[in-house]
């Protein structure tokens, strides 16, 4: 396809020889001419002309074309330009124009869950990009994370007649139970998380592959049957019914973050996130800041010892071993880290939805953050970035946008969301069929998957 | 399935199934198995097990054989499909998670022959129509499952060959969800029914619980398929090739086996087995739904493994256990958990064999098995 595509510009003596020998400013230049031609000539005339649009575009051509790695510091501009445009995401969202197919840029709701996805594919990230280790029952802590925070902040405790209130905001006076300020709850959360990780891991990281995998599965899977039956445990012991997460009813309502009175009065921070005037960009903004403390973990960790002991199991466990990396406490450290970051994730997010239920700890959720790590690449911290978006986007609202646009422009009537799980099947072959590192690849995955491993262990290793 | 040949010692043979590639290379690995908790603890719990359907048995008699006879039934049916996953284990080391899934879609198509007017099936029709008819439904879910598998294979499973181990693995998962939206859209989201054609009444009665006819249909069914299934592996050239291959593809590739054909041969073989599941499942249990195939593909290959996945008796034995388990933790009266927790069970079950005993009861040591 592109030796046909240069054949075919080489007549006009434009070959791909004097394309690489541009400028690469130049040459991101032509490229982004070449999208705002598509722009002006096919998007145009079909959606009439609308200046935001132009503007948009002028914004993202003069951060990706100049090179930037030339000036003094140049290198912050790229990630300094995208935190900006972020951070002031519910200022240009109601002026920006209709995408095509996706109709509808994300709604402020929809760009919170994005980030709570983000932080979770991030965490998974680290299990499987980094150390390799496949993990399907990542939901798992996803559900001790959103527990905890239930257990924390709700009036869950009052039936055993506890009551302590820390720092709480939201609650009615009068209202019994433990309420512990989610700030507060959100590394308790992380680390309960994280415990429950080494208590998973430590009987079953002894297993390689695909064995590995299936444990995973099933612990996902016992997690989610104690979700829906832990309102009536331990009856044969005790004699009564000892109730943990109040059954299919679940447990609501947790408490909303936010930082209380003194704080308000003095910094200005929002009292409460629920009751703020800028409720939905209050949230946002405090997702975007935990995906950053997420993403600045993971990029110190990649480089880090760990990180580099990591990436050895991965690629040959034998002769990391024989290196001198410790197996097991290694793969200990990537589940914990990578479930204190689900804890974090899940809690923050049962805090905005106000409840934690036992349906939405389904072994297809832990597919579902799977897919977002591989559409990324794995290993690959901005493809995961990329790809936690996109699908969370994708689930919550995309999917539903595109059925709409499909359904109005050839006259259908599908709806299109009840096949999401396909399609994200659909996802996961296609990639793993046509580009196995994923959308951004991490270089070290991709060479991974362009010469192949031998990674069928001629012996076994005794765990250390 | 377990016996490289016959020139082979008998011990040699009873440590060489299908699954062995590696560890078998290196005699001395065996003197490495860590002297562990494993025997005590299996034993209590073992123990303890017995202990309970006894307290059972004698409490309760008549609830023992009812669970008993559906655990036994139910546990054939896991054998058809955990077969499924130990033959393509076997020979590529793969789960192939969409299996169970082959076997959703399987009992769909079920439904729909012995439902469709062609046929023209009722609970009422003469013996002579109704079971060349359910034979001919048979036949062509067979035909169905096998070729879906064995297409699965070529189009995904086959380019993955040399790629990292996840890679298949993740393909198999995401051809699963696939397949269950074909079925979603198939069938639509609700659990449908299977036109009651079995005679439902007993045969003769244990403890007061009677056998009934459609129950003794699946074993009339799975037997023979289980028998036919040996003799293919055992007794055929094809077999013989599909025992090389499992052993060592390129060896087996060397001595003239066409390794690809043997492996496509593989997944219809097994997936013939799930459509054969699929008509039982669909005529014994009367309905099926898109989402049949991930719970009782799961249950499935928990069975292969805790019979020791890649070994084909250790399936069937595996699967009868775990069926029995399933039907008498849903149903006996003293201290069982009840059918809300069988699903935790079964993979407790799963982990703990995965962690204490990896090669399964019959299997042998695996490298994944640390």
């Amino acid at each position: 396809m592109n030796d046909r595509l240069w054949l075919a510009l080489g007549r006009f003596g434009w070959t791909e020889a004097r394309w690489q020998s541009l400028p690469s400013w130049q040459r991101r230049a032509v490229k982004a001419a070449i999208v705002g031609l598509i722009g002006v000539l096919v998007l145009a005339p079909i959606y009439g002309f609308d200046a935001a649009a132009y503007l948009a575009f002028l914004v993202v051509a003069l951060i990706y074309i100049p090179d930037w790695g030339r000036v003094r510091y140049g290198r912050y501009v790229l990630p300094a330009a995208v935190l900006v445009l972020c951070f002031t995401y519910p200022y240009y969202l109601p002026h920006m124009p209709k995408l095509p197919i996706f109709t509808e840029l994300p709604t402020m709701t929809t760009a919170f869950t994005m980030t709570i996805f983000v932080m979770m594919a991030l965490g998974l990230n680290i299990v499987v990009g980094y150390a390799g280790l496949l993990d399907l029952g990542y939901v798992a802590f996803y559900a001790i994370g959103a527990y905890t925070a239930a257990w924390l902040a709700s009036p869950q405790a009052d039936r055993y007649h506890w009551t302590v209130n820390f720092g709480s905001v939201g609650v009615p006076a009068g209202l019994g139970g433990i309420h512990i300020s989610i700030w507060l709850v959100l590394p308790a959360a992380a680390c309960l998380a994280a415990l429950a990780g080494v208590v998973i891991g430590l009987p079953t990281l002894r297993l390689r592959g695909d064995y590995l995998a299936i444990v995973t599965l099933g612990f996902g899977e016992i997690v989610g049957v104690v979700a829906n039956n832990g309102d009536c445990l331990f009856t044969g012991f005790t004699g009564h019914c000892v109730n943990i997460t109040n059954g299919p009813q679940g447990i609501n309502p947790i408490d909303p973050p936010g930082f209380g009175h003194w704080l308000h009065a003095h910094l200005g921070l929002p009292e409460n996130f629920l009751s703020a005037k800028n409720s939905l960009d209050v949230f946002y903004w405090a997702g975007i800041i935990l995906v950053l403390f997420v993403v600045y973990c993971s990029l110190r960790l990649r480089d880090s010892k760990l990180g580099r002991a990591w990436v050895a199991i991965r690629e040959d466990e034998t002769a990391a071993a024989a290196m001198g990396v410790p197996l097991m406490r290694t793969k200990t450290w990537a589940y914990a880290i990578g479930a204190f970051m689900g804890g974090i994730a899940g809690a923050f997010l049962k805090s905005e939805q106000g409840g934690a239920f036992p349906t939405d700890f389904l072994f297809s959720f832990s597919i579902f953050v799977l897919s977002m790590v591989i559409l990324g690449g794995m290993g690959s911290i901005w493809g995961v970035i990329l790809g936690g978006a996109f699908l969370a986007y994708l689930n919550i609202e995309g999917i539903a946008n595109v059925g709409g646009w499909y359904n109005s422009t050839f006259g259908t009537n599908t709806d299109l969301t009840k096949y999401s799980y396909g399609i994200y099947g659909i996802i996961l072959v296609l990639m793993m069929l046509f580009r196995p590192a994923g959308l951004i690849p991490s270089s070290r995955r991709k060479a991974e998957f362009d010469v192949g491993v031998e990674d069928q262990p001629l012996m076994d290793v005794q765990a250390t | 399935m377990s016996r490289p040949g016959r020139a082979a010692s008998p011990d040699e043979a009873s440590k060489t199934p299908m699954a062995s590639q590696a560890s078998t290379a290196v005699p001395g690995l065996r003197a490495l198995r860590r002297p562990s908790l494993t025997t005590p603890f299996a034993l209590i719990l073992v123990g303890l097990i017995v202990f309970w359907l006894i307290e059972n048995l004698v409490r309760t008699p008549s609830d023992f054989y009812a669970n008993l006879i559906f655990g036994v039934t139910n546990g054939l049916l896991y054998a058809l499909i955990a077969i499924g996953y130990t033959l393509v284990y076997g020979i590529l080391e793969l789960i192939n998670f969409a299996h169970g899934d082959v076997f959703m879609l399987g009992s769909m198509m079920a439904t729909t022959l012995v439902g469709s007017t062609v046929l023209g099936l009722t609970a009422g029709s003469a013996w002579y129509v109704l079971w060349p008819g359910i034979m001919l439904a048979l036949l062509v879910s067979m035909v169905f499952c096998g070729t879906l598998n064995a297409s699965i294979e070529r189009v995904a499973y086959r380019r993955l060959r040399n790629a990292p181990r996840l890679a298949p693995l993740i393909t198999a998962i995401g051809m699963s969800f696939i397949l269950q939206n074909v079925g979603l859209v198939w069938k639509g989201p609700r659990p449908i029914s299977t036109r009651s054609l079995l005679p439902q009444g007993p045969i003769f009665t244990i403890g007061g619980v009677g056998y009934t006819w459609n129950e003794f249909f699946v074993v009339a069914v799975t037997l023979p398929v289980l028998a036919i299934l040996v003799w293919l592996v055992k007794r055929t050239r094809q077999g013989k090739a599909m025992r090389a291959t499992a052993q060592d593809r390129e060896a087996a590739a060397m001595m003239g086996i066409d390794v690809d054909r043997t492996i496509s041969f593989t997944f219809l073989l097994a997936g013939s087995l799930a459509g054969v599941a699929g008509l039982v499942f669909a005529l014994y249990n009367t309905n099926t739904s898109f989402l049949t195939g991930f719970q009782t593909g799961l249950i499935a290959f928990t069975a292969a493994v805790l019979g020791g996945i890649g070994n084909l008796p250790g399936a069937a034995l595996g699967a009868m256990l775990i069926g029995m388990l399933e039907g008498f933790s849903d149903g006996l009266p003293w201290h069982a958990l009840g059918s809300q927790w069988t699903e935790a069970v079964i993979f407790a079950i799963l982990i703990i064999i995965l962690v204490l005993r990896p090669e399964g009861l019959l299997g042998e040591r695996t490298p994944e098995g640390g």
